[in-house]
């Protein structure tokens, strides 16, 4: 079986990103850039499915500037096989994304394409939902369980009561949420390797993708600030305060 | 313009989330309809239809739509949005699952967890988790959006009289379907629509001890929740995470016990009016966004609080 992984480049979780001065975009000046965190899972798991011998291909693809072969060969290093870079300087939204990866899914044929549920910069949560839809195959979001079957595949997805388990005809759509495992580091020799391993490059146009932006950001803020509060010395303090002051307790 | 919500319910009742998402489809203006897609779901279309400013409920009660499937879903949906400007659900578990789908088949970018209308085509939605706010213009001939529902104050649960038109199509799409689930039970409020929430994370050292935090739940009739980490841990099911990727909250009063305040915390639950938090490092975040912190061992101070209640 082959399993196509899709990963994006993102500011590493740790900063914190502000807006410009002008309040036209974030800041994005010399800040770190890593590989989304939810998409180092959904490789996790492409990785474990093959090495449980279920999957016989790993293929990561990621649509973006060249800076994000630096994903692609990180995930390369962690164990997929090759890699598709779809370069576009253009900021594309999850739409387009979407059907450059459905044109990269007509190519290859994958049984199983794994995304991760959301990616922490734009706060999406919708690239999966919409290749899905575009290809027609079902979709097993916010996954923390995997098992890879036959011709099916059972996915237990984290939904707001608890836990929901769906299973989906293959090929499937898989988005993968925070439980599903814990990504490894990639060791030094697979930082090596993976330097040889295959990256293909195609353009939009290549895959015969239009890309339309019909969404635009006019503006960026920083939130409403909270006024800065104090502290209280005990637990009587605190409730008094709480009845009497904020008056949210009676 | 005419604006159809997608209902969140489970058949028997209709979630609260709905009636914060007509709130903002109020805020739209114009005609607002309820789509209620289930299966035995009369209960939940009633209560739809009682809901203030709605003036019609269209049910598709169908087997197919039974465990909501987005597959399934999208597909009746797709249909039915043929009539409308605007397709907008709660940015709940069960919308973010469809509303991307549909907004696909529909070839339109879709707009995530909006928190306000600024006038019929642009809108402000949290990025960054919650670090910078964007206003966002689309120029889709249909807009599909979700809905922040802690953003917009529910429109009241009674006093409206819509009329109720039930479909008859049945798109099962044959590419998925329900094995099973687990879900919690309890009598407590709802996490997301609760009054007081009252959240452990990491500092609570085991699952037991989140009996501590019981204690004072029961007390206040407040909602539990928990930090990432003490998800992870597996002191507590993953239904109870607050934050950028688990639930967003902003109750009247949020009490973080042995939470850091990362920002990933932070930015699903500092909307919230009042923060409490207690935690024993005085130079834990968390007291940047707190109105009233106490530094102190949350084993002393849980009992003592729970009395003092
Ligand atoms: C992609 C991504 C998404 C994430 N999404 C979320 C999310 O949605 N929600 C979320 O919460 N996190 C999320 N995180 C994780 C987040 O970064 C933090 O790791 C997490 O919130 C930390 O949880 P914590 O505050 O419970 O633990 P810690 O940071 O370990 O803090 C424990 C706190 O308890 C205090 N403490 C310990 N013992 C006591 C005691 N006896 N009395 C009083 N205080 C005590 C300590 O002083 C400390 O401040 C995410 C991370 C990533 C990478
Ligand atoms: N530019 C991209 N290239 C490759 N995959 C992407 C890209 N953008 C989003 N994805 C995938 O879609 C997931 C969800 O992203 P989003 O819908 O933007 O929240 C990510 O975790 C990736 O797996």
């Amino acid at each position: 079986m082959k399993v196509l992984v899709a990963i994006k480049r993102v500011v590493d979780y740790n900063v914190k990103v502000r807006p410009k001065a002008d309040g036209s975009d974030v800041d994005l000046n010399n800040v770190k850039m890593s590989l989304n965190p939810f998409c180092e899972i959904a490789v996790e798991e492409a990785v474990r499915l093959k090495e449980a011998g279920k999957v016989t291909e790993i293929i990561a693809v990621s649509v973006g500037a060249k800076v994000v072969q630096e994903q692609l060969r990180t995930a390369l290093a962690l164990g997929a096989d090759r890699a598709i870079m779809i370069e576009t300087d253009n900021n594309v939204q999850p739409l387009g994304v979407a059907k450059l990866l459905n044109a990269v899914v007509a190519k290859e044929s994958p049984d199983l394409v794994i995304l991760g549920k959301q990616s922490i910069d734009g706060d999406n949560n919708q690239t999966g939902q919409m290749l899905a839809a575009l290809s027609g195959m079902g979709q097993g979001t916010f996954a923390s369980n995997v098992e890879l079957g036959d011709g099916s595949v059972e996915v237990t997805r984290e939904v707001d009561g608890g836990l929901q388990t769906v299973s989906l005809k293959l090929p499937a759509v898989v988005t993968t949420d925070l439980r599903l495992n814990e990504p490894r580091y990639a060791s030094l020799p697979n930082i090596m390797k993976a330097k040889k391993k295959p990256l293909d490059i195609f353009t939009p146009e290549d895959l015969g993708v239009t890309l339309a932006a019909s969404v635009t950001t006019l503006s960026v803020e920083p939130p409403a600030e909270r006024q800065a509060g104090i502290k209280v010395a005990s637990v009587e303090e605190l409730v008094d305060k709480l009845r009497n002051e904020a008056k949210v307790i009676s | 313009m005419s604006i159809l919500v997608i209902a969140e319910h489970d058949n028997a009742s209709l979630k609260s989330s709905t009636l914060n998402t007509v709130a903002a489809a109020s805020a739209l203006g114009g005609d607002v309809h309820i789509l209620v897609a289930g299966s035995g779901c009369a209960a939940a279309a009633n209560e739809a239809a009682a809901a203030s400013g709605v003036a019609k409920v269209i049910v598709a009660d169908n087997a197919a739509y039974g465990n909501q499937l987005a597959e399934n879903i999208a597909g009746l949906v797709v249909e039915v949005a043929a009539d409308y400007d605007y397709v907008l659900a709660g940015a709940t578990g069960n919308g973010k699952n469809f509303m991307p789908r549909i907004a696909a088949l529909l070839d339109v970018q879709m707009i995530s967890e909006i928190i306000s209308v600024e006038s019929a085509d642009t809108f402000k939605r949290p990025i960054y988790a919650g670090n910078v706010i964007a206003t966002v213009q689309s120029t889709d001939a249909k807009k599909v959006i979700t809905v922040r529902t802690t953003a917009f104050d529910p429109v009241a649960a009674s006093g409206g009289s819509a009329e109720q038109v039930a479909i008859d199509t049945a798109s099962d799409a044959g590419v998925s379907s329900f094995v099973g689930e687990e879900l919690a039970v309890s009598d407590r409020p709802e996490l997301t629509a609760a009054g007081i929430v009252v959240s452990g994370g990491r500092g609570m050292q085991n699952g037991d001890n989140f009996k501590l935090i019981e204690a004072v739940a029961d007390k206040l009739n407040a909602a539990m929740g928990a930090s990432r980490a003490a998800v992870d841990a597996g002191f507590v099911p993953n239904d109870m995470q607050v934050g950028q990727t688990g639930k967003i909250v902003a109750p009247e009063l949020y009490i973080a016990v042995g939470i850091s305040g990362a920002i990933q915390h932070l930015a699903g639950m500092k909307d919230s009016k009042v923060i409490v938090a207690i935690n024993k490092d005085e130079d834990a975040p968390i007291f940047q966004v707190a109105d009233y912190g106490l530094v102190a061992d949350l084993f002393d101070v849980l009992p003592e609080l729970e009395a003092q209640l």
